[in-house]
């Protein structure tokens, strides 16, 4: 196997070279600690400055609402416990049944420890019922977190709408937006959104660093403490190259987000029309919701997801799953059910997440192998229709 | 990624037997489209009783699929008496072993295979069908099944157990009772793991009382209910009279009046007092349960 085609950019993303050439000096020669009193220490700090300058520029905010963290399950955590702490006496979440575990878990442990959570369902295309979060905000909701786009599915939800309705009633609102961040363009300055968080390495940037925007004046106690790093915010030294990589890599999803929703897209809209016409008894999730212009979940009727996979992988196609096998746990992906996805296609579902660097001849490569697969599995099926 | 075996990988790639014998000797169905993977199994004997030939259809994950495969070739040339003897762990040997995590694949073999010999000695197109009592409803794996795992397979843990037959898997509510089998069959060799051993307090306070019925909510029945989209609330403590109010999916669940008396009062009566009665807040119980339609 020498060829590797990626289609699994929701998971990750390939660092970009401008990124790696940018952060490449922070390792050996500028490896000061920006804290230090020293000149070689503190110039690093110079360098961070521009970096959440990059990244604030990305989201339309100021610099000083950009707190840098670990990752984006960090920005996650330290949203939602944060806001919840600064409200003692309010004890209502409402979040969705479709969010990222990053933020599903989490509310649900606060359930467990007496909070009252309330969880907005989905229909079947995937968009978020709107009215039952209108009925369940009431005086003491503390925090509502609803994710941009869903990682499984690509659908985006109205998320300007829903953070009117909330901060208009003096809730805190926060967004994981770890899946749109480069992909839909954002602006701070128009939004109600208090809270947002992004991950680097879905954009680019390498693992390990994540960002929180918070809108000056949102309470919120810190989520780490023992530092004085990120304004009292997330104490820890800083992961400097990290940060470097982030901003650079906030710059290019920028300039790049207009090619994601034209070239990108239209390589996503190839990839579908050419599957669903390669293969039968399979369909699109989510088609007719808006949707991420990179992101296709594709279901294909009466065979497992994981033995597509492995399949593919023999093919050097990378892709994902919302199949049970998986995972390791026994039930498929909740985003599915929660949309009410019938357990034919359930277990046989793929997610295709395509990046500036696919190519249409990729598209093509996939287009040509995967009816095989599918047919292979099929015969082995005691469900599939002859 | 899953650690596969590169005889398990040369099987799922190149699966032995794919297909559905005409007019079998023998049939075995197992597993469901919701569980995420089944299996049909044939087989036809020739003049002395062997079998002369095995074929399979499943659907499922690459250990699935390569397990089936194995299995078709253990069987062929023997007696039924002797396919009667291979075990999952046998099959899963075959294969140089399997992730712990799929090892209910090599359980789905073997049940094909008892279901394929029952169906011909039987005669009737009768189905592998659950016999005993139902430990686990989200799965429909049966006391009796669970015993015969534990004791072939040497299993000491509730984990274990999910892996080879998915038992508990699903909303975790029969993890207790999985966990009193495996005592039962292991004997002392079971290492317990540190559950939380409950003795019922004796006297409360008031203040006391509401927090354990509050706890017993959050950690004994809530998680139950949440494994099928649902919620519950505590409204309010009278005394020995526990006022709840059903959210979400509970709240047009059919079965939640069944809930309210064999999951929520029997846990509450378990672990808070005996003399607890429960009842559904006036506004709950006005929602749409369909048992009321």
């Amino acid at each position: 196997m020498n060829k590797t085609v990626y289609f699994d950019n929701n998971a990750t993303t390939k660092v970009a070279p401008e990124v790696l050439a940018a952060i490449e000096p922070y390792f050996c020669e500028l490896y000061g600690n920006p804290s230090s009193m020293h000149t070689f220490g503190g110039q690093v700090g110079h360098n961070i400055r521009d970096a959440r300058q990059q990244t604030a520029d990305l989201l339309g905010c100021e610099p000083e609402e950009i707190v840098f963290t670990g990752c984006g399950t960090e920005s996650d955590n330290a949203a939602i416990k944060g806001a919840i702490a600064a409200q003692p006496n309010k004890r209502k979440i409402i979040t969705s049944r479709v969010e990222h575990p990053a933020v599903l878990q989490v509310c649900r442990d606060l359930d467990a420890e007496g909070y009252t959570l309330a969880e907005i369902g989905v229909d079947s295309q995937g968009s978020l019922d709107i009215d039952q979060l209108e009925e369940e905000l009431d005086e003491s909701v503390a925090l509502v977190t609803i994710m941009h786009a869903n990682n499984e599915t690509g659908v985006v939800f109205p998320i300007e709408q829903i953070a009117e309705m909330v901060t208009s009633r003096g809730i805190i609102f926060h967004t994981d937006a770890v899946q749109t961040a480069g992909k839909i363009p954002l602006d701070m300055k128009e939004s109600s959104i208090d809270l947002l968080s992004i991950s680097g390495h879905k954009l680019h940037a390498p693992k390990g660093v994540g960002a929180l925007y918070i809108r000056k004046g949102t309470r919120i106690k810190p989520f780490i403490v023992g530092g004085h790093q990120e304004a009292n915010r997330r104490a820890g030294t800083e992961n400097v190259p990290g940060i470097i990589g982030m901003g650079k890599a906030c710059e290019l999803a920028k300039d790049n987000i207009e090619d994601e929703n034209t070239r990108v897209k239209d390589l996503r809209d190839r990839l579908e029309q050419q599957v669903v016409a390669k293969c039968s008894n399979c369909w699109v999730n989510s088609k007719e919701a808006p949707r991420l212009p990179n992101t296709s979940n594709i279901s294909f009727e009466y065979i497992e997801g994981e033995a597509i996979l492995l399949m593919l992988d023999q093919l050097g196609i990378c892709a994902s799953s919302g199949s049970a096998c998986t995972s390791g746990s026994l039930e498929p992906s909740h985003v599915l059910r929660a949309m009410g996805v019938p357990f034919t296609a359930a277990h046989g579902s793929i997610r295709f997440s395509l990046s500036r660097y696919n190519t249409a001849e990729e598209i093509d490569y996939l287009a040509e192998h995967i009816p095989a697969v599918i047919e292979k599995l099929r015969e082995l099926s005691p469900f599939a229709k002859k | 990624m899953w650690e596969y075996t590169d005889k398990l990988r040369e099987h799922f790639f190149n699966p032995r037997n794919v297909g559905e014998i005409e007019n079998p000797d023998g049939l075995g169905d197992v597993g469901s489209l919701a569980c995420g993977d089944a299996l049909r199994l044939t087989f036809k004997l020739d003049e002395n009783g062997r079998i002369k030939d095995a074929r399979f259809k499943t659907f499922g994950c690459a250990s699935a699929i390569a397990t089936s495969s194995v299995l078709t070739e253990m069987m062929k040339g023997k007696t039924l008496e002797e396919a009667e003897k291979i075990t999952n762990k046998d099959i899963a040997d075959y294969l140089g072993g399997l992730p712990e995590q799929k090892m209910h694949c090599s359980v789905m073999g073997r049940e094909a295979l008892e279901a394929a010999i029952e169906n011909y000695r039987t005669g009737g197109q009768k189905k592998h069908e659950l016999e005993g009592k139902v430990v686990c409803t989200c799965f429909g794996v049966t006391e009796e099944e669970i015993e015969r795992i534990v004791a072939e397979n040497n299993l000491t843990t509730t984990e274990q157990v999910t892996n080879y037959c998915k038992a508990g898997g699903g909303c975790g509510g029969c993890l207790g009772e999985i966990e009193k089998i495996i005592e039962k069959v292991q004997g002392q060799q079971a290492h317990k793991k540190p559950t939380p051993t409950h003795t019922r307090p004796k006297k409360l306070t008031n203040l006391q009382k509401i927090n354990l019925i509050q706890q017993t909510i959050n950690e004994q029945i809530r998680p139950a209910l949440r494994a099928h989209g649902g919620n519950i609330e505590l409204i309010d403590v009278e005394s020995d009279k526990v006022i709840v109010a059903f959210r979400e999916m509970c709240a047009q669940c059919h079965l939640a009046e069944f809930t309210m008396k064999e999951v929520v009062e029997s846990k509450l009566r378990e672990f808070v007092s005996e003399g607890i009665v429960v009842e559904e807040e006036e506004q709950s119980a006005r929602q749409p349960h369909k048992h009321r339609e």
